[in-house]
């Protein structure tokens, strides 16, 4: 029964995804568009034919994009596989145990699992790029996977891909301490490097919640964001090499140390953010900045969204160069926080705020931080736009403020069931969603707004007891279309996994698709790393 | 009645410490300091009974270099009404510490002097007992429990020591020594931080209040603990015994 009202959601969403596409007619060559949409309406007919099969995943919370069949042409694993792999790696890194497959199969969300029968842990970039050309002569299909703390199901296998897991591979190669220049493997966990370069004197140019699991290999493959992209850009500013193992076994050295280096297409940039799905990355090369002594968190206050809005205008023009992280969080997810986790104190307990704003700033001065920061604090205040706030005092008070919004994602799985949505819009229209889905939803959910407001990246999550295909309607298309109209990402973060490979039209053209498409054609053409993510399953091998 | 707390600046609790190369000390320069956890425990204390209507106000002393006033600014800016900076060329041990406060408790008169147990760069101990012996006031050390009693004009401390709890009433004016249990500090908030903005901190040298500087103690060296070692994995037991008997010659 719910299988058939899936069905006819996604005929919904793509008929009404092909009708305001066709209606606003002049961007689209139509010819390109129909036929990529027959085929989908064509692959809808099929899968009704088909009705009840073992080769259709059945996902728990029922999304329309993850209706997905095996792809027939990838081979299943076979005992002659199994001594290959035995001889190639050892009795030790070829992991056919029950137990330890549970884990690797199912994401950190406990929303997705496959059926992968086989985990690999090479040891090297040989060992990688020998497992991959075994499997790509065999047709075996692959999940690259690093530490599994993706949010759209891009690290577990659909089916029964082979896992490779790049977790033993965790040395760091070089470090250069004058240009700050870190050169390591893939399997690094980025907790381990940003301590190594702390007694350098350096830190990692990025930081997320999950650094303690999460390793540099994922985070580069998935484009990771996290909370001090206002400060040090993007991994696609700060990597300046990486390695990487392509399908077929070959390996791409592009693992510079160079600042500049205009020599020819920066084939680099393709392999970050492409979920793993043109290529293993088995070595990376960042520019990590300097550590500097003097960090400063303040945690505020504001009575409604726009103060939020001018506060991040007035932040970084008063701030300027020492403004290093802004983000936000709205009433609902304190709530969660505090009631969920452990060891949470609430910094401002005298009354409920309808959001909180958390403004950091690193400099090399303490003293005239601390004064650019008190100045720029007490003008909000006297302007209205802070209600209330706290700054800490130490070290332990910035990490317990940094806690809270660190903590929303871990409160929200522990409240229940969550949709997840990461979305980037323009920062005045952000918030405005949130109340859209609350109205939307009315007593079905509770809707949590936080994100990187330096970013104009807004995590929406919708908490609710148990997963529910009435709360899923409401949901989507709606968030979607609502992003694509105000021209917005649908992934700001987290990449199109699993979870939006199918969404990918809501915010590129066809055109692009296409590229991306015969770009993976080109790399991987029988298809095997990572199948049925990223790109839509229409036009994915 | 005035409450009068002592508070040090100190490296961060946070910072991984590393020794100076010439082992002279551990590195300070560029390194995050604030106020010594047990100084904040003790000064929230002092606040709370303060707005529990038992004292008027709250005086917050520091001793050391100018950078002392951040400390002080932090404790105006969790509530304490006046600062008091003692300005000293370099560290002074918790002898001279005592002496100073012995002539502060002259000129202010608090009815409570409260600091916390040790400050966690030396881990003395030593301040708290020192002054009360000076100042031959009773002293409740390392409390985890303080209750004030303004009318019978004494205080009910319950101290943490090896064998549990111990409970002893003191006769005011009495020394109080902080204890981590005893409470869990306020942040500073915003409104606060102005206010601190505009509340006095008077400065005082050893020399007007007739105290010498002057060290008995000196330090000779200051070096890591012996890393620990890696261990060894060993591929029998054969291995295992002739180990234990010929390198650790424990059997």
């Amino acid at each position: 029964m719910e299988k058939l009202r899936a069905t006819s959601n996604l005929r919904r969403s793509l008929k009404s995804l092909l009708n305001r596409r066709l209606s606003s007619g002049s961007d689209f060559t139509h010819f390109n568009q129909k036929r990529s949409f027959q085929t989908s309406f064509n692959w809808i007919r099929d899968y009704k034919s088909v009705g009840e099969v073992n080769a259709v995943q059945y996902r728990y919370f029922s999304s329309v994009s993850t209706l997905v069949q095996r792809n027939p042409s990838f081979s299943t694993l076979n005992s002659d596989d199994i001594s290959y792999f035995k001889g190639l790696l050892g009795e030790k890194n070829v992991i056919q145990d029950e137990d330890r497959l549970e884990t690797v199969n199912t994401d950190w969300m406990h929303k997705y699992k496959g059926s992968s029968k086989l985990l690999l842990q090479p040891r090297s970039t040989e060992e990688v790029s020998q497992i991959l050309r075994y499997c790509n002569s065999r047709c075996l299909a692959v999940v690259p996977q690093a530490g599994n703390t993706g949010l759209v199901g891009g690290s577990v296998p659909v089916f029964d891909e082979v896992i490779v897991n790049v977790g033993s591979m965790n040395n760091i190669i070089s470090f250069d301490k004058v240009s700050g220049i870190l050169v390591c493997e893939a399997g690094c966990i980025l907790e381990n490097l940003i301590s190594f370069l702390d007694n350098q004197g350096f830190v990692m140019p990025l930081d997320l919640g999950a650094k303690g699991s999460c390793q540099i290999g994922g985070n580069v493959s998935t484009n990771a964001g996290g909370l001090r992209l206002v400060r040090y850009g993007s991994l696609h500013g700060n990597v300046l090499g990486l390695e990487a193992v392509l399908a077929n076994g070959d390996v791409l050295d592009m693992l510079g140390t160079l600042r500049k280096d205009n020599t020819g297409y920066d084939l680099k940039h393709l392999f970050i953010g492409s979920e793993g799905s043109l290529g293993i990355v088995t070595k990376v090369s960042i520019l990590t900045p300097p550590k500097l002594s003097s960090v400063n968190l303040a945690f505020l206050a504001c009575k409604d969204y726009s103060s939020c809005q001018k506060l991040l205008v007035e932040a970084k023009r008063k701030l300027g160069e020492i403004l290093s992280a802004i983000e936000f969080l709205d009433d609902q997810a304190m709530v969660l926080v505090l009631h969920h986790l452990d060891g949470v104190r609430n910094p401002l307990p005298t009354s409920m705020h309808n959001f909180y704003v958390l403004i950091e700033t690193i400099g090399s001065d303490d003293s005239f931080d601390r004064e650019k920061l008190e100045a720029f604090l007490l003008s909000s205040m006297e302007g209205g736009l802070i209600s209330d706030g706290v700054l800490a005092q130490d070290i332990n008070q910035l990490s317990s403020f940094w806690r809270i919004r660190e903590g929303v994602p871990e409160a929200l799985m522990k409240a229940g069931a969550v949709y997840k949505y990461d979305l980037s819009l323009p920062v005045e229209k952000m918030y405005n969603l949130v109340n859209d889905m609350r109205v939307r939803l009315g007593n079905l959910a509770k809707v949590v707004g936080y994100g990187h407001l330096g970013d104009g990246n807004l995590h929406l999550n919708i908490s609710a007891p148990q997963y529910d295909d009435a709360i899923l309607e409401q949901i989507e298309p709606y968030v979607y279309e609502w992003t694509y109209k105000h021209r917005g990402s649908i992934s700001a973060e987290h990449g199109l996994g699993l979870m939006k490979a199918n969404k990918i039209y809501y915010s590129k053209t066809p055109e692009t698709v296409q590229i991306m498409a015969s770009i993976k054609t080109l790399l991987d053409p029988n298809g095997i790393l990572n199948p049925y993510k990223v790109l839509p399953h229409s036009i994915n091998p | 009645m005035k409450i009068m707390v002592a508070v040090k600046r100190v490296v961060d609790y946070a910072v991984k410490i590393r020794v100076k190369p010439d082992k002279s000390g551990v590195e300070t320069q560029n390194v995050k300091m604030s106020m010594n956890p047990f100084c904040e425990i003790a000064l929230e204390e002092a606040l709370r009974i303060k707005e529990a209507g038992l004292a008027k106000e709250v005086v917050a002393v520091s001793m050391g270099l100018a950078n002392c006033v951040d400390t002080l600014r932090t404790s105006l800016a969790m509530g304490a009404d006046r600062g008091i900076h003692v300005e000293a060329a370099r560290e002074l041990i918790p002898l001279t510490v005592a002496k100073i406060l012995k002539k502060l408790v002259g000129v202010e008169n608090p009815g409570l002097l409260i600091l916390g147990k040790q400050a966690i760069d030396d881990d003395c101990n030593q301040t708290g007992q020192m002054i009360a012996g000076l100042l031959g006031w009773p002293q409740g050390t390392f409390a985890s429990k303080v209750v004030l009693d303004k009318e019978k004009q004494v205080v009910t401390v319950d101290r943490e020591v090896d064998g549990g709890l111990e409970t002893l009433c003191l006769d005011l004016p009495a020394v109080i020594t902080t204890d981590l249990r005893l409470n869990q500090p306020r942040y500073a908030t915003l409104p606060n931080i102005m206010k601190a903005k505009s509340k006095p901190i008077k400065k005082y040298t050893p020399e007007e209040l007739n105290v010498e500087i002057k060290s008995d103690l000196e330090v000779v060296q200051v070096t890591e603990p012996p890393k620990r070692k890696a261990g060894v994995i060993l591929s029998s037991v054969d291995e295992l015994i002739d180990k234990l008997r010929n390198e650790a010659h424990v059997i």
